[in-house]
């Protein structure tokens, strides 16, 4: 009976441990009720660089390191909305209302749509700036290489 | 006979004002005590419009948490300190007691077609009162522009000198914002016209610039 009980109770962790990882694994694959507008799933787990997290250069923006590299954003964008309802950047940044802040107006090449039709204003498509705008920050080259700017942008 | 009779009238009247003082102060302080009672963030979220809905948004922001712990709960930007306003406030706020019970805005969707009322009709309160819950806290005089960041710098002396107030600029800070027009894609038939959103500065005739 001792022995029984012996093996019976690191059985017992060993299934209940396993038993946890497996939900906890279940639990990220998981999206947690997230989803798109068009009813995608969103997955939870998402890599985190650490440079994400450093302060924003708040300056002049920074050159350019290739041809067609979107321009960088200088200054903060913390608390800065994005969303469904309002998009912050574009209440500095729009065609309408740069001049009254002195902000870099949004290229008007932003208000083509897909279809290459012109748009009186950005086109929705272009709502997303800071999927390709980023803050400036003092990142390092994540792997060494020996990439030169192109000539004509040194 | 005559003076044990007045001393006796005046024994009961000082005693009886000594009661009406004590009453008075009792009074008063269970009256202030019910106020404070209900400027509390508990009693504010107690109700679900308040917990599902601006409670949960505003705990994203800095007016709840950040780096030297000072937070600002509901009664701080939302009830005015001084009394008379405070008072009207709170008889106001019996407004919404009454949609408190019918549970006009006690989930995120009803509260989302609401939101562009709700919200336009706080910035208005803001505004004619010159954002005064704001600088119970923020006030200009003494701001350190050495600490604030170049575009703040320009922006609030241009704003402040111009007759611009709080709310002008700092609209969804501690809430989310209802939908705006800014005029891309399909805009939302309750969208906040960027008139309402932006108002425009009058001109003021001041003293030149030096």
């Amino acid at each position: 009976m001792k022995i029984r009980l012996l093996t019976a109770f690191p059985a017992a962790m060993l299934a209940g441990l396993l038993l946890s990882c497996a939900t906890s694994i279940a639990a990220n694959d998981d999206s947690g009720g997230l989803a798109t507008l068009r009813g995608a799933p969103i997955p939870t787990s998402t890599s985190s660089g650490g440079d994400a997290l450093k302060k924003a250069i708040e300056s002049a923006p920074l050159d350019r390191d290739f041809t067609q590299q979107p321009p960088l954003v200088s200054h903060a964008v913390d608390d800065y909305p994005v969303t469904r309802n309002f998009n912050k950047c574009l209440d500095c940044h729009s065609w309408e209302n740069y001049r009254k802040e002195k902000a870099t107006k949004v290229s008007q090449s932003h208000f083509q749509a897909a279809d290459g039709q012109e748009l009186p204003n950005v086109s929705p498509r272009r709502y997303f700036c800071l999927q390709c705008h980023v803050p400036q920050v003092d990142a390092r080259p994540l792997i060494a290489n020996t990439y030169q700017r192109p000539t004509g942008a040194r | 006979m005559n003076g044990n009779r007045f001393r006796r009238w005046r024994h009961a009247i000082s005693a009886g004002i000594i009661l009406a003082f004590v009453l008075g102060v009792a009074c008063l302080a269970i009256f202030n005590t019910a106020l404070e009672w209900t400027n509390r963030e508990d009693f504010c979220i107690s109700c679900h419009a308040m917990q599902d809905n601006v409670y949960r948004e505003y705990q994203n922001t800095i007016h709840y948490a950040n780096r030297v712990g000072v937070r600002a709960v509901c009664a701080d930007c939302h009830v005015p300190k001084a009394f008379l306003p405070k008072m009207i406030r709170k008889l106001q706020a019996s407004g919404e007691v009454w949609h408190a019970v019918l549970g006009s805005v006690d989930t995120p969707e009803k509260f989302n077609a609401k939101r562009p009322l709700l919200a336009q009709r706080e910035w208005r309160r803001m505004k004619a009162n010159d954002s005064r819950e704001c600088r119970n806290c923020h006030d200009a005089v003494s701001f350190d522009y050495s600490a604030q960041g170049y575009r703040a710098v320009e922006r609030h002396m241009e704003g402040l000198s111009s007759g611009q107030t709080c709310i002008d600029c700092h609209k969804g800070i501690a809430h989310k914002l209802p939908p705006v027009d800014q005029g891309i894609g399909i805009a939302s038939p309750a969208a906040i016209t960027p008139e309402v959103f932006r108002p425009a500065v009058e001109k003021k005739t001041e003293a030149p610039e030096d």
